[in-house]
């Protein structure tokens, strides 16, 4: 789908089609819905981290006046859950509770304050289970009983065992072997928009408005639990208060105002709390890293060996994607010819982890770059140089069979280190520089289910002039309505203010998956591309009749098609071939490799990113100034330069809360700050000038060419800053969050003549299966071209 | 207890001045300004992080200054000016301040975008050329978890090099 020809509006940084109704306050958020005798729905939550349910009586609350319905676990019984292999949640526990803000019970009332007072009216006995807190404490037998029911031994709830190539032989081949342990903090999404969900249920049909990523998912969760067809459900996205995966899996809140809406025949609304968004959760897993990488005298890898332990909290979500997300993108940045992987994700009692910002990827990422650069001061070797050495190259396969088509990683780098001054930067005291790369997936290469559908699909209707494009895509503030429109636009020759959406809503619009593993503007993209340019094909065929020449003959550039206006060819092109719809769908190729476990990974196409932070460290306090960073990202192409810029300084700054401040920490089972000033986030003032260009690769399948913007710049941040730190100090701080308390920790060893280290200094036994041993793809295998399974 | 609360709520009859408008209502005492202005006034672009003053996404001016919705009580604005989003556009034309956040990119999922507009008008009432360091300053209590806060920053200097 690469095209050399001139854009219309590709590339051009336009505002966004809905910039007007955000500045002007008018976007409907699903909290700023208030239908006619909405009842308002409140939901009693755990208070224990861990706990059998012996009883709840919930007849004070119905008794109070306003109470409309109470619902129960026994009201809800069916499971469900993300992953078809982990369908372990209910809206309402009623056996069992496993994290404090585990729901239990919901109340509609004709005010929020009744609901509030009904709720602490219902009175539940609790049998207290022993909490499990850590992953050391999920490896050991429990104290009391497991926290679910499947998996093992004890509280694990997935192993995996992979190799890939000849490890030993990589290592033996090797002259230098490095061995490093690493730690990942949990931390958590933090929308600014609090999840929101308002059910109605007319004429038996239920319609849910809420703030999700994923309507479809919401959609398929709601028609099993509630046991009712998919027809009768209708989910519709409002307008998106922020999400970074944080929005990504069916919530309870949600199934229950659809219960609850169904039991009362009245509008339920249910928008949680700023505590209960930290319960809800399902954030960036807390992850230990191992990690062995084997090099030549000259910093060429030769093998490496990577296990991960994934603190899950207490159910499956994402999970399982998760822990295999965490091994399987080390070798799309660098060629390691032989590469073991051993991942584990436990339950605890905490509120559930899940996909954040790069899914399962930045807490690996932050290992794999630190120990590299370390394995580079030990060998003599410039880390960018080590790096560089060992950058997958354009259209080849990686040991683990993954496909990289577009590769800017040599630009991206060579743009930030001659923006940086990198290599001759200022040598003061307390002043580093750190560098590190990432790359992400344009989008997962196979859907949450197993299916053979296409993952997204648009369809177009124009109608004397006017064009509306129908996509089930959500915009969560990323942009993607505009790059729908800017794709309809450009290849009817129009502008994006003359194409009307509409977009997530189950009823209206074709399928799309949602907005999760950056796949709107690849997936969606496409679908709108093939859509529009059939629409088009109608239009050029009826101007050219009435032209009386070729199709090829007629342009279709601003607003005119060929010697009509895009109006006037409209109405021909209808009188030619009735109404006018198009559509167009997107399939990825199917690209997973030979072996359980490959359907995490393949992505038709790797976005790329290189980074550099400045900072300056007090050795005295401890405290660290970001000064600036430089982030180059390969985009793939730009389709709109203002929006990627938007994505990739979001990115930065995410990475940097996460790297400097952010954390989801827990204390005698309790969350440590379920709030916005405790946890803490980087403000106006924390947030230094962030340098971003724009690298553009073209890549072959992607819509003129473009990958992936809102993760991947995320994920070089934590490594860079790490690396910043010790150019600055000669202390490695292993873990994020670099906090001024361990920076000053790790000085204080190193003065006492220990290593100048603050981290987790070992990784725990952990009863791995068998390694599944697969051997790597044929070289003769053409590059580009789908794997065969 | 809370039951007896709820039967106890005490309602009194204020005059609220928003946007220019004056309003007439009947409010429980312990109502939040902003609870009144979502629920009671319709006013929806007035959106809430927290609705504990730690956020800053309620910010709205009273009197041209910013003030967090979700902690006065509307018994103390009578007689006050209270301006949300819904008030900085003139009819149909946006404030230089929406334009520019319209323009660069400054809005990403819009939600603490009002509350920014607000605080930012305030400040460049008292400051028409404020440097990049006083933007920050003056916006410190205001999050933003999309944007990184450059284009909002850059939005701020364009409005005020086109009002200036």
């Amino acid at each position: 789908m690469t095209t050399t020809r001139e854009f219309g509006v590709v590339g051009k940084p336009l505002a966004r089609v809905d910039a007007v109704t955000k500045v002007t306050g008018r976007a409907i958020y699903a909290d700023d819905m208030l239908l006619p005798r909405t009842l308002h729905c409140r939901i009693l939550r755990s208070p224990h981290p861990h706990a059998r349910i012996l009883s709840i009586d919930t007849s004070a609350a119905r008794r109070i006046p306003g109470v409309q319905a109470v619902i129960t676990g026994a009201d809800l019984p069916i499971k469900f859950g993300i992953l078809p292999v982990t369908q372990d949640e209910r809206a309402l526990e009623h056996e069992k509770v496993r994290y404090v803000g585990d729901p239990i019970a919901a109340v509609a009332a004709i005010e929020e304050e009744i609901a509030a007072a009904a709720i602490d009216a219902i009175s539940v006995e609790y049998e207290v289970l022993d909490p499990v807190m850590s992953i050391e404490d999920a490896l050991a037998a429990p104290r009391d009983e497991r926290i679910q029911d499947y998996g093992g031994p004890n509280n694990i709830h997935k192993l995996v065992a992979l190799e890939f190539g000849d490890v030993d032989a990589g290592f033996e081949r090797a002259d230098h072997i490095r061995e490093d342990v690493f730690f990942f903090q949990g931390n958590t999404h933090l929308p600014m928009e609090q999840h929101s969900a308002i059910a109605t249920y007319v004429d038996g049909r239920i319609t849910l408005w809420s703030s999700t990523q994923v309507v479809h998912y919401v959609h398929r969760a709601l028609a099993k639990v509630l046991e009712l067809p998919m027809n009768r459900i209708r989910v519709i996205g409002a307008a998106h208060g922020g999400g970074f995966g944080g929005k990504t899996d069916p919530f309870a809140h949600e199934i229950i105002v659809c219960k609850l809406a169904m039991m009362t025949g009245r509008p339920v609304k249910c928008t949680l709390t700023r505590e209960e968004v930290f319960y809800a959760h399902r954030g960036r897993h807390p992850v230990l890293m191992w990690v062995r990488t084997g090099a030549t005298r000259d910093g060429q890898i030769t093998a490496m060996h990577f296990r991960t332990a994934l603190d899950g909290g207490a159910y499956g979500s994402y999970g399982v994607a998760s822990t295999f997300y965490t091994g399987a993108l080390q070798t799309v940045t660098y060629d390691i010819p032989a590469y073991r992987f051993e991942g584990c994700r436990v339950f605890t009692n905490k509120p559930p982890c899940g996909p954040k910002r790069g899914h399962g990827t930045p807490q690996p990422r932050f290992a794999l770059e630190l120990n590299l650069e370390k394995i580079s001061h030990e060998l003599g070797i410039d880390p960018v140089d080590l790096k560089q050495r060992n950058f997958v190259k354009p259209m080849t396969r990686t040991v683990n069979w993954l496909r990289v088509t577009s590769c800017g990683l040599d630009e991206c780098t060579e743009r930030v280190m001659t923006a940086s001054n990198y290599r001759r930067r200022e040598r003061r005291p307390g002043h580093g520089m750190g560098f590190a790369i990432s790359s992400y997936l344009s989008g997962a290469g196979t859907a949450i289910y197993w299916n053979d559908m296409p993952h997204s699909e648009v369809q177009i209707k124009v109608d004397r002039g006017g064009v509306t494009a129908y996509c089930g895509a959500m915009d969560i503030g990323q942009g993607s309505d505009s790059v729908l429109a800017m794709i309809v636009a450009e290849e009817l020759g129009l502008q994006p203010a003359d194409v009307r959406l509409v977009t997530a809503d189950t009823d209206t619009t074709p399928i799309d998956l949602g907005s999760y593993s950056s796949r709107v503007t690849f997936m969606a993209g496409n679908a709108a591309i093939e859509a529009a340019r059939k629409m088009r094909g109608m239009v050029v065929e009826a101007a050219a009749a009435k032209m009386g020449c070729d199709t090829s003959a007629v342009e279709v550039r601003g607003g005119r098609i060929g010697d009509f206006t895009f109006e006037e060819a409209s109405v021909l092109a209808e009188a030619r071939f009735g109404t006018l719809t198009s559509a167009g769908s997107y399939t990825p190729p199917k690209l997973a490799g030979p072996y359980k476990g490959s359907g995490v990974g393949p992505s038709p196409a790797y976005s790329y990113s290189a980074c550099v932070v400045d900072l300056d460290a007090d050795a005295r306090t401890g405290l660290v100034h970001v000064n600036k960073i430089w982030i180059a990202h390969d985009v793939g192409r730009a389709i709109n330069p203002l929006l990627v810029e938007g994505q990739v300084e979001g990115s930065v700054y995410m990475g940097l809360g996460e790297a400097l401040m952010e954390e989801q920490a827990f204390r005698k089972g309790l969350h440590k700050w379920p709030s916005m000033l405790e946890y803490k986030s980087p403000t106006f003032v924390d947030m230094p000038e962030v340098e971003t260009f724009i690298v553009e690769t073209d890549d072959p399948e992607g819509p003129y060419g473009a990958k992936e913007a809102g993760q991947g710049p995320l994920l070089p941040v934590p490594p860079a800053v790490c690396s910043a730190v010790y150019d600055a100090l000669g202390v490695w701080i292993d873990e994020v969050p670099v906090t001024p308390e361990k920076i000053v920790e790790a000085l204080r060893r190193k003065e006492k003549g220990e290593p100048g280290r603050f981290g987790p200094t070992r990784f725990p036994a952990i009863p791995y299966p068998p390694t599944i041993k697969v051997e790597p793809p044929p070289r003769d295998l053409p590059s580009a071209a789908p794997a065969a399974i | 207890m809370k039951q007896e609360v709820l039967r106890e709520v005490q309602r009194v009859v204020l005059n609220l001045d928003v946007n220019g408008e004056r309003a007439e209502l009947l409010l429980p005492v312990h109502k939040t300004l902003l609870e009144v202005l979502r629920e009671d006034m319709q006013l929806t672009g007035t959106k809430h992080g927290c609705e504990l003053g730690e956020c800053g996404t309620c910010t709205v001016l009273v009197d041209g200054r910013p003030e967090l919705s979700c902690l006065l009580l509307p018994i103390q604005l009578e007689g006050r000016a209270i301006t949300t989003v819904e008030g900085l556009a003139s009819g149909s034309e946006l404030h230089p301040l929406q334009q520019a956040f319209a323009e660069t990119g400054a809005a990403q999922c819009g939600y603490c975008t009002p509350g920014i507009l607000l605080a930012a008008k305030s400040l460049l009432e008292s400051n028409a050329r404020p440097s990049r360091d006083e933007i920050r300053e003056a916006l410190a209590g205001n999050l933003c978890r999309c944007t990184g806060y450059a284009k909002i920053l850059d939005a701020i200097e364009l409005a005020a090099g086109r009002m200036a």
